[in-house]
């Protein structure tokens, strides 16, 4: 168990928006009739871990490819270190430097090497040297643990092993926040651990983290708070403990007990 | 564009270097031979020698290409057909590009240009296209750019129409590969931080560019053949030639076994190497 000191979760005071690195505030998305969230808010400090969880189709996704303006909501205002992403005069681009997401099937870019996939953004966004974003290259396969793979291609990797490629991309630009989109779904049983371990890891470290997942056992080592969200909105927030052991809806109970019961 | 024969182009030999009779690719034998008988009547017999000469354009051509070594080494008719296929397909490539990207632009004035561009182009038929473009718009638009109409030569005015033309076809073919490219990648150039412009530019294109080299081959082959309709504009490539022979001569036969075999022998060689690039691509793609 990981020992980050945060039993802040219920004690915290009510907060001001500078204090949080994430605010979301009261957002909806609507994708032609459906409601896919409907009024959800979110503040998360720096350096928490907030797991997200939930039946597929509750909107878990779609809230978290709003933190980083992949979708953008229909109402409500995110901030991101204090930037207001809804904003017209928001530089999108520079925000988005500074969190990094991984996706669900890793979208590594087929045509370059796994070393040119982590330098891309360094070298274009970031504007290292070559020399500099491959050093910073090196450095993160180091951390995930697959230095030699630094020559090949993508196709030539297993999914493990891209998908540790695809956190090494984004650890590469030093983000402020990290965003896992269901980083292990896409992944055979075998591969999830050495994947899961990496994002242990980095937590540990006190990386600000946003996880929707399906790991049960992730969440219960890393998270800080647990979110449950069904049918677009927050059903219960709680420490990984209080949620899993004592879940205070009925929803919530039913939820964990279609996935804890086997 | 063009009819291409379905067949996978194995020698002949099954997986256990069994002779394969259904697997053989007697079409290619058919054509081959085809080809060598051609190229022996051409040899030996002089009606067809003689087309075949005035055909690839020892005689005539247009200036400044008679003396070159490679005209004078291929003839002029020749030389004619292939620089005209080779440049208006460079620039088809570059109006196709911008088009494509035009018209997958998210920006609605840029997208509606490019959509009319590529619907009015394909509306009309080739050969009409050609004599507009030659005789309508290329003299007024080069009084606009201030030299006269008469100073564009009929060959550089087929040029230009074949690549108008072929720049609408090879817009629609950019579009498909660059929707070919799978959403998330951009998402994951876009998460990094780079710009739209930067996210196309460095990961959708390369990939996209990539996936449609095989029919981009395709349309170079298409674009070899109708390189044929410039001769309506009297630009004497080797259909030209092959009309100027059949017509002072009433040598039809000779005159057009011998085009259709000129022809043939480019897009068969072209296309054999195509399959052959495919194949390579698929295989590297595994």
């Amino acid at each position: 168990m990981h020992d980050n000191s945060s039993d802040g979760v219920q004690t915290r005071p009510g907060h001001v928006l500078g204090d949080d690195i994430i605010v979301i505030k009261n957002i909806y998305k609507v994708f032609g009739n459906v409601m896919a969230v409907c009024g959800f808010s979110l503040n998360v400090r720096q350096g928490e871990v907030v797991v997200v969880v939930g039946p597929s189709g509750s909107g878990k996704s779609t809230v978290l490819r709003c933190i980083n303006h992949l979708e953008v909501p229909t109402e409500g205002a995110i901030y991101v270190d204090g930037i207001h992403l809804e904003d017209e005069k928001t530089n999108i681009n520079a925000v988005r430097a500074e969190v990094g997401m991984v996706f669900q099937q890793f979208n590594l870019f087929g045509h370059l090497s796994v070393l040119e996939n982590i330098t891309l953004a360094q070298r274009l966004v970031r504007k290292r040297t070559t020399q500099e974003a491959e050093r910073v290259a090196m450095e993160q396969l180091e951390r995930v643990g697959i230095p030699e793979k630094a020559r090949a291609f993508p196709r030539q990797l297993s999914g493990g092993q891209q998908q540790r490629v695809a956190i090494a991309r984004s650890l590469a630009m030093n983000p402020k926040i990290m965003l896992f989109d269901e980083p292990t779904s896409a992944l055979d049983p075998e591969m999830i651990k050495e994947v899961l371990d990496v994002m242990l890891d980095l937590a540990r470290g006190g990386m600000t983290m946003v996880v929707v997942t399906h790991e049960m056992g992730f969440a219960r080592s890393a998270a800080d708070r647990v979110v449950f969200m069904d049918q677009g909105c927050v059903v219960e927030t709680a420490s990984p403990r209080t949620l899993f052991n004592d879940p205070q809806h009925e929803r919530t109970k039913l939820f964990l007990s279609k996935i804890i019961s086997h | 564009m063009t009819g291409e024969v379905q067949t996978n182009l194995q020698i002949g030999e099954d997986g256990n270097g069994r002779f394969n009779v259904r697997g053989f690719p007697w079409w290619l034998v058919a054509i081959i031979g085809f080809l060598i008988m051609m190229f022996l009547l051409i040899m030996t017999n002089p009606d067809y020698n003689r087309a075949f000469n005035f055909i690839k354009g020892d005689f005539g051509g247009i200036e400044g290409l008679q003396d070159s070594g490679i005209a004078g080494f291929i003839g002029t008719g020749i030389a004619i057909t292939i620089y005209t296929t080779l440049i208006a397909f460079a620039v088809a490539l570059v109006i196709g590009l911008l088009a494509g990207l035009g018209r997958v632009s998210t920006n609605v004035f840029v997208r509606n240009i490019a959509i009319t561009y590529i619907e009015f182009i394909r509306g009309v038929p080739t050969l009409v296209l050609i004599f507009t473009v030659a005789y309508v718009i290329v003299p007024p638009v080069s009084e606009m750019l201030g030299f006269s109409g008469q100073s564009i030569s009929n060959n550089s005015r087929g040029i230009i129409a074949l690549s108008i033309i072929y720049g609408a076809f090879l817009a629609e073919v950019f579009r498909a590969g660059i929707e070919s490219v799978p959403l998330g990648q951009t998402e994951a150039a876009r998460s990094l931080g780079l710009n739209g412009r930067q996210a196309m530019r460095h990961v959708v294109l390369p990939q996209a560019i990539r996936n449609v080299l095989p029919a981009l081959g395709n349309d170079f082959i298409a674009m070899l053949k109708d390189s044929s309709l410039i001769s309506v504009l009297a630009v004497r490539d080797i259909t030209q030639m092959a009309r100027l022979h059949a017509g002072s001569t009433f040598r039809f036969r000779e005159s057009y076994l011998v085009l259709t075999f000129l022809y043939l022998s480019m897009t068969i060689a072209l296309s054999l190497f195509l399959r052959w690039y495919e194949k390579r691509l698929r295989q590297n793609a595994r």
